[in-house]
């Protein structure tokens, strides 16, 4: 059997500055960042390099290319002194790894109990990846990103590279 | 595996991103040094534990994170209802009727 198709590729894209937010005006904070906040719980939006997901009530998880984190930073700084925020960065808590392919749903079903064809594209979820917490956003039909702690990628990347070899030998 | 809806997701989601938290509705003494040891081990121990309707509190822990309510049916382990904490109880009586 030729493996010359691979079923799913795993790769590490560039690294990002990733806050995490707890604000109660989203509306707010979303004007002095130049982002619309979605309301909606796993929303998403994306506006150039940056985007922000709704995860839960009053949690969003801010995402912008990494050059961008101390500019934000500082905008966040300049709307905490009107406004109550709580902004962490956790940049380096987590990494994001892109799965991609035509086999990427079967690949993500070994660990992930979620129905994750039913996940809109440009949407997102925090779910579990076989008992590790992971948030999970959906780019493209065939494409997710799974961003997870970082202690936990060692454990995550050898089951998801047993799973590919599993899925490029058919079984 | 069970299907929980999270009334804060408003969507069916399995159930192991839930965490069971115990008895719903049982609320802390006001003033704990004013009521007596029976009141106060009943508060903490005492559970009702029915054959039948149980409301009970959930979190959503690896999801929106969020405490909710549930009615669930012991027996059956069906989910008749779930809304969010601080909301009041549902007619258990109708709930137990639809799960019949």
């Amino acid at each position: 059997m030729s493996l010359t198709t691979a079923p799913a590729v795993i790769t590490e894209p560039a690294s990002t500055t990733r806050i995490s937010l707890r604000i109660i005006d989203p509306a707010a904070v979303g004007a002095g960042l130049g982002l619309a906040f979605p309301t909606k719980i796993g929303a998403r939006t994306v506006a150039g390099a940056r985007s922000v997901l709704c995860l839960g009530p009053d949690e969003w998880l801010v995402q912008a290319p990494e050059r961008e984190g101390e500019a934000m930073t500082e905008a966040l700084a300049a709307i905490g002194t009107t406004l109550p925020l709580s902004a962490v960065d956790i940049s380096d808590r987590e990494i994001t790894l892109a799965l991609s392919g035509p086999a990427v749903l079967d690949l993500l079903a070994i660990g992930c109990p979620r129905d994750l064809a039913q996940l809109p594209v440009g949407s997102g979820c925090r779910t579990l990846f076989d008992t590790v917490q992971v948030v999970l956003t959906r780019e493209a039909p065939d494409r997710f990103h799974l961003t997870v702690w970082r202690s936990f990628a060692p454990h995550l990347q050898a089951l998801l590279d047993i799973a590919l070899r599993e899925l490029a030998t058919g079984l | 595996m069970l299907l929980i809806r999270c009334p804060y997701c408003e969507q069916d989601l399995p159930e192991l991103e839930f965490a069971y938290a115990g008895e719903a509705h049982i609320a802390r003494p006001q003033d704990p040094s004013s009521v007596s040891d029976e009141e106060w081990r009943d508060f903490l121990f005492i559970r009702s534990n029915p054959r039948g309707v149980h409301v009970e509190r959930w979190r959503h822990v690896n999801g929106c994170a969020r405490f909710f309510n549930a009615a669930r049916e012991t027996v059956s382990d069906r989910f008749l209802a779930t809304y969010k904490a601080g909301e009041p109880r549902p007619d258990i009586a109708s709930l137990s009727g639809e799960a019949r």
